[in-house]
């Protein structure tokens, strides 16, 4: 069996929720089984946000993801703090490196670290942090390959419709710099 | 028709409009107020009705006004809400009347928290209204599943003319999975004959509480179990996982029975031969499962978001409250896989 389970982690409003959106509608789309299963609450702007996404080839046990998970993303420090430990052996930890750095030591010796400037990559590319979860999904997608790069592009067209077709192109130029950012610095 | 990923509050909506619901009901309560935020802009477009009431009390009694009428007609909340339905529920049940309500369990008691919880086993399976009756409980694991059991349970409860209640929780309610939408209707359901619809130049039809002589109500109690006992006969339903050579078996049901799922991943890897009976049905609770199965079951693990309230179920059903014992969190916890899987290896000794 192939599972393939990912945390999403951030302050809401950067986005940690809708990349994994994007992530289990295009794995859904290759024809697998997927759960996206949010933290919700009394939750606001600045306050944490995180998500759930597995991704599998059966059906899927816990939606909750409490241990060994293949990776984790972070968007921020807090984010990092929490979940750095759930990440498993020979796991993927990709963390957004202008909002959060790795202490010596905090993560354990078989994980795979991957430190994107996505903001500052955002900033340069489209004048703004607003697609910098989509730099870190394709970083995501380079680093653990849960789905197939060509399935992204269906996504889009499924969470993009009709008048917001118009995000796609600048969604999957994002995308593309953060694939070729953590294949070029892997 | 292709899938689409819904959240579970989104699609039971919509499974409702495509099992020919046109009647939504309902007040908002989190974590259950994309049910009718999805309906109130989804039902005008199939000509339905949705109406915001002012509260949950009000809601249940549209609800059994419309079922009166013989619309199929839903209402939706979670915990505290459905606490304040309850007497509407009696009522409803009383007339003998179809409709589905869905609980979108919180923790509680009380206001409690709106994280996922699934302590109002006790109110829907036992009743949380006066009286001798039975309501239908339909306990989803999945957002797929739980678009099933909406549209069936629009079905059942005309089949046999009781309400219905789909009891899921928050993280179903939130959680986003692959659904697809494909009602068939049962076959064999009744025509609404007993309707009000208007007399008109037809005949007279009456849907009352009040049946004041004893031995009359009586008399209704006894056509009410009637019904049940055509229930119990015909509608238990149950999944039975990895249990063909297990010696012990977690019993559990919902968002719990998702983490035993994963729980037995690991506990199969290390040889225990252990596997899951998930009740499907908490009312009738699958009996029969039980006995197909109990003759190679040391133990049953009951695993639950509660303080055990299933328990007693589980103990009637093997018949032996020795074979029984509980692990479970409440208040708005969901179990760890890792406890779960603590608790199982404590209960088995090393019994591979």
């Amino acid at each position: 069996m192939s599972t393939f389970s990912t945390i999403f982690a951030g302050f809401g409003g950067q986005g940690a929720l809708s990349m994994g959106k994007i992530l289990a509608y295009a794995a859904m789309l290759e024809g697998k089984e997927v759960s996206w299963c949010p933290s919700y609450g009394p939750e606001m702007r600045g306050g944490t946000a995180n998500v759930n996404v597995i991704v599998s080839d059966e059906g899927i046990g816990s939606p909750v993801i409490t241990k060994d998970a293949d990776c984790v993303v972070a968007l921020n420090k807090p984010s990092l703090d929490k979940f750095v430990d759930i990440v498993a052996d020979g796991g993927a930890l990709v963390i957004n490196s202008d909002l959060a750095e790795l202490a010596d030591g905090q993560a354990k010796a078989g994980v795979k670290v991957y430190n994107v400037p996505a903001n500052k990559m955002a900033a340069e590319a489209f004048g703004g942090s607003k697609l910098a979860n989509l730099i870190m999904l394709g970083a995501v997608v380079y680093a653990t390959n849960p789905i197939k790069v060509e399935s992204i592009d269906d996504a889009f067209t499924h969470v993009f419709e009709g008048g917001k077709a118009k995000f796609i192109p600048d969604n999957k130029k994002a995308f593309e710099m953060g694939y070729e950012f953590a294949k070029n610095n892997a | 028709m292709a899938k689409v990923l819904m959240k579970g509050n989104e699609a039971v909506g919509k499974a409702a409009i495509e099992a020919g619901c046109r009647f939504f009901f309902g007040y908002p309560i989190t974590p259950q107020s994309e049910v009718p935020e999805y309906l109130s802009s989804e039902l005008p477009k199939v000509g339905g009705t949705f109406v915001q009431a002012e509260s949950e009390v009000a809601a249940i009694n549209m609800v059994y006004g419309a079922a009166a009428a013989g619309a199929r007609v839903l209402t939706s909340s979670s915990s505290p809400g459905i606490a304040l339905k309850q007497e509407g529920i009696g009522y409803i049940s009383n007339a003998s009347l179809p409709a589905v309500i869905i609980n979108m369990m919180r923790g509680g008691p009380g206001l409690g928290t709106i994280q996922p919880g699934q302590a109002d086993y006790n109110m829907a399976v036992k009743g949380g209204s006066n009286g001798d009756y039975h309501n239908v409980v339909l306990a989803p694991a999945s957002v797929q599943e739980a678009v099933d059991m909406v549209m069936d349970a629009f079905d059942i409860a005309d089949m046999y003319g009781t309400p219905v209640i789909v009891l899921a929780d928050g993280l179903i309610g939130q959680m986003m999975e692959p659904v697809e939408f494909n009602y068939v209707p049962r076959k064999g359901i009744p025509e609404k004959t007993w309707a009000l619809t208007g007399k008109g130049d037809g005949e007279r039809h009456v849907v009352k509480n009040l049946v004041i002589d004893p031995d009359d109500c009586e008399q209704w109690n006894h056509e009410h179990f009637e019904a049940y006992e055509k229930i119990l006969a015909n509608e238990q339903a149950w999944e039975e996982y990895l249990l063909d050579d297990a010696e012990y078996a977690f019993v559990s049901y919902g968002t719990a029975s998702r983490v035993v799922r994963t729980a037995i991943g690991y506990l199969r890897a290390e040889g225990y031969k252990i596997g899951m009976l998930r009740p499907k049905t908490l009312w009738p609770f699958p009996q029969k499962a039980f006995e197909k199965v109990d003759g190679h079951i040391k133990k049953y693990l009951d695993i639950e978001m509660s303080m055990g309230q299933m328990m007693p179920d589980v103990a009637y059903a093997c018949n032996d409250k020795n074979k029984v014992v509980f692990h479970g969190r409440t208040g708005g916890n969901v179990p760890t896989v890792d406890e779960v899987v603590e608790f199982a290896k404590k209960i088995m000794g090393g019994d591979k």
